[in-house]
């Protein structure tokens, strides 16, 4: 499989990552090189085979669902780059 | 005499500073006044000298009252992937500037308790995606080891400049290998996604160990791709790397995969015979092109361990070529996940837009490097709509097949498996990966395996090549099995001959 311009586009926008236009045929170069590369696990049998999910046997474990280790506001919000009142400052998102 | 002290090995200092032959200020000022010589390999990112003398001074009165830890004294850098509280922690990216974590990593927490010192952060790939070091925002790191035919005037003169020419130290702990190769410290942390401890050990002549998925807590250590993502040493010996990992080790409560089995004493196992153990030489791993070194040179390990007693045996692990392919899946799909946290708002940099969406845009455009772009949006597009299935849950399937190999091999009563760690030796800095970002992945065709399976894997020093640099051999072990591992290793250290590291010229 391989992408096209309008797919890289879409795939930098589920990214959030700004593409200028320039960027984009050279973008489209170098993921089409990543997926050619991983083109070959298409021809390896998997019928059967369960998909991993933990790499080492063991159940996740459950805590108490309870406060823990709770830093406080001003340790939170002391390395936003926008921050009052122990609040995040962003752009207005509501008009 | 005062730089002699950097020429210990941890062992060595550990025992001249329990015995106070030495002091830890001695120790700590000795390596301080390294750091500041070697500026020019750009190893470390951030030097705490202040708070090294601090802590060293503390680990001094805790000798003198009979109170020192096992690491009482030792001056160690820390990767800049880790948590240090109060002190930069940046994953040598742009997005995280000016981040300083109000939290400590568990790894270098338990660091501190046994008394260690910290000198600073190491310079690593960004976001720990790189096997050269070259995607650092803070830029190169040059090896100690100097490219064949350069003299040192040759190296000062790179070293002032862009760094073209000289040898990449590996990634992505790359200002760990150089850091601990240039006896820049006693030894430091790193981490291995898909071979960043073991292949910039291999390139530097160093040792370097990737213990078993589980057994280093993750937690405070920023993530790249969190099922495969393990803490582990560079050191400049197998019993160094030994006595790094009990301390680093351990069940957290707060890492949930993190596995809840007590810690061995690994350095008992360093120098305990390997009379009987069963090596398993996978024919997978002779690839096409290998330069006849590395075949040369892994042929010179299997007779090594004959002769020490151990049996050799020749197995298959058949789906070994399709671990580098489903790893550039499943690694970046994660990562895509991890780092979606970076968004201008909660912590680092933030890129103004037109509204909060190309804030977001912005932020993530200008403060990801090129690589971690292309593999966060690699990872986006093979877990989106339409693709999951074809690319992600194939390559999961993949993973527990390249599992299950190395389960069959440990079931017929294989002790160990032995490696080339790395298809070559060293490569320049601007030499790999500008035009296609396969020629840079293919250095891990050896170690990223072992992620996949999450089993723990070695690199030890075997030998050198024709013109001169270390060359690397890795082992690989049973689940949780670390110290068979440093028995094996200690061997190939003992035959090898313990590699001579370059003199400072920098």
């Amino acid at each position: 499989m391989s992408v096209d311009q309008a797919t890289v586009r879409r795939i930098a926008h589920l990214a959030r990552i700004a593409v200028r236009d320039e960027e984009v045929p050279h973008l489209q170069e170098e993921l089409n090189a990543i997926l050619s590369f991983v083109e070959e696990l298409s021809a390896v049998d998997v019928s059967g085979v369960e998909p991993m999910t933990s790499v080492i046997p063991m159940s996740l474990p459950l805590r108490k669902d309870e406060v823990s280790g709770h830093a406080g506001a001003d340790v939170v919000t002391r390395n936003a780059p926008g921050a009052e009142d122990h609040f995040f400052t962003v752009p207005k998102v509501v008009e | 005499m005062m730089s002699d002290l950097t020429k210990f090995t941890l062992a060595e200092a550990r025992d001249a500073v329990a015995s106070k032959k030495i002091s830890s200020l001695e120790l700590t000022r000795a390596h301080i006044d390294a750091i500041e010589k070697a500026r020019g390999l750009n190893a470390f990112v951030l030097e705490t000298p202040d708070k090294a003398l601090d802590m060293a001074k503390a680990s001094d009165a805790r000798i003198a009252s009979g109170t020192a830890g096992p690491l009482e004294g030792l001056p160690l850098g820390i990767k800049d992937l880790y948590a240090t509280e109060g002190v930069h922690m940046q994953a040598c990216s742009h997005i995280l500037d000016g981040f300083r974590p109000p939290y400590e990593s568990t790894v270098t927490s338990q660091l501190w308790r046994d008394g260690a010192v910290m000198l600073g952060k190491l310079n690593m790939d960004e976001f720990a995606m790189g096997s050269s070091n070259e995607t650092s925002y803070y830029g190169p790191v040059a090896s100690p080891w100097l490219p064949p035919g350069w003299d040192e005037t040759k190296g000062r003169a790179a070293l002032k400049g862009d760094k073209k020419g000289l040898l990449v130290p590996g990634g992505s702990s790359g200002g760990s290998s150089s850091a601990v190769a240039a006896h820049l410290c006693l030894a430091a942390t790193a981490t291995d996604t898909g071979g960043s401890i073991r292949q910039p050990a291999a390139f530097t002549g160093t040792v370097g160990i990737k213990p078993t998925y589980g057994r280093c807590s993750r937690w405070g250590v920023a993530a790249f791709a969190s099922s495969l993502d393990q803490a582990g040493p560079i050191a400049r010996t197998v019993r160094d790397s030994a006595i790094m990992l009990r301390s680093m080790a351990g069940y957290d409560a707060k890492d949930s995969t993190s596995v809840n089995a007590p810690v061995p004493d690994y350095e008992k196992a360093v120098g305990a015979s390997i009379k009987g153990k069963k090596i398993g030489i996978p024919k997978e791993y002779r690839i096409d092109g290998m330069p006849a070194e590395i075949e040369a040179l892994w042929q010179q390990g299997i007779e090594w361990l004959r002769a020490a007693g151990a049996e050799i045996v020749d197995i298959s692990l058949p789906h070994t070529k399709t671990a580098l392919p489903a790893y550039y899946i499943v690694a970046p799909a994660e990562a895509s996940s991890n780092l979606a946290r970076y968004d201008g708002v909660r912590y680092g940099l933030r890129v103004p837009g037109k509204d909060i969406s190309s804030m977001y845009e912005n932020t993530r455009a200008e403060g990801f490097g090129r690589e971690v772009r292309r593999r966060i949006m690699i990872g986006t597009y093979v877990l989106s709509a339409g693709y999951y299935d074809a690319y992600y849950v194939r390559a999961q399937k993949i993973r527990t097949l390249i599992k299950r190999d190395f389960e069959l091999a440990y079931q017929d009563g294989i002790d160990a498996i032995l490696t080339p760690a790395t298809p070559s030796a060293a490569f320049g800095i601007g030499e790999k990966g500008s035009s296609d970002p396969v020629e840079m992945y293919l250095n891990d065709v050896f170690t990223v395996t072992v992620n996949m399976a999450g089993l723990p894997g070695l690199a030890v020093p075997g030998g050198l090549s024709a013109s001169g640099l270390p060359l690397g051999l890795q082992l690989i072990g049973r689940p949780f099995e670390e110290e068979t591992l440093f028995s094996v290793a200690e061997v190939i250290e003992q035959a090898a001959g313990r590699i001579s590291l370059p003199q400072a010229w920098w």
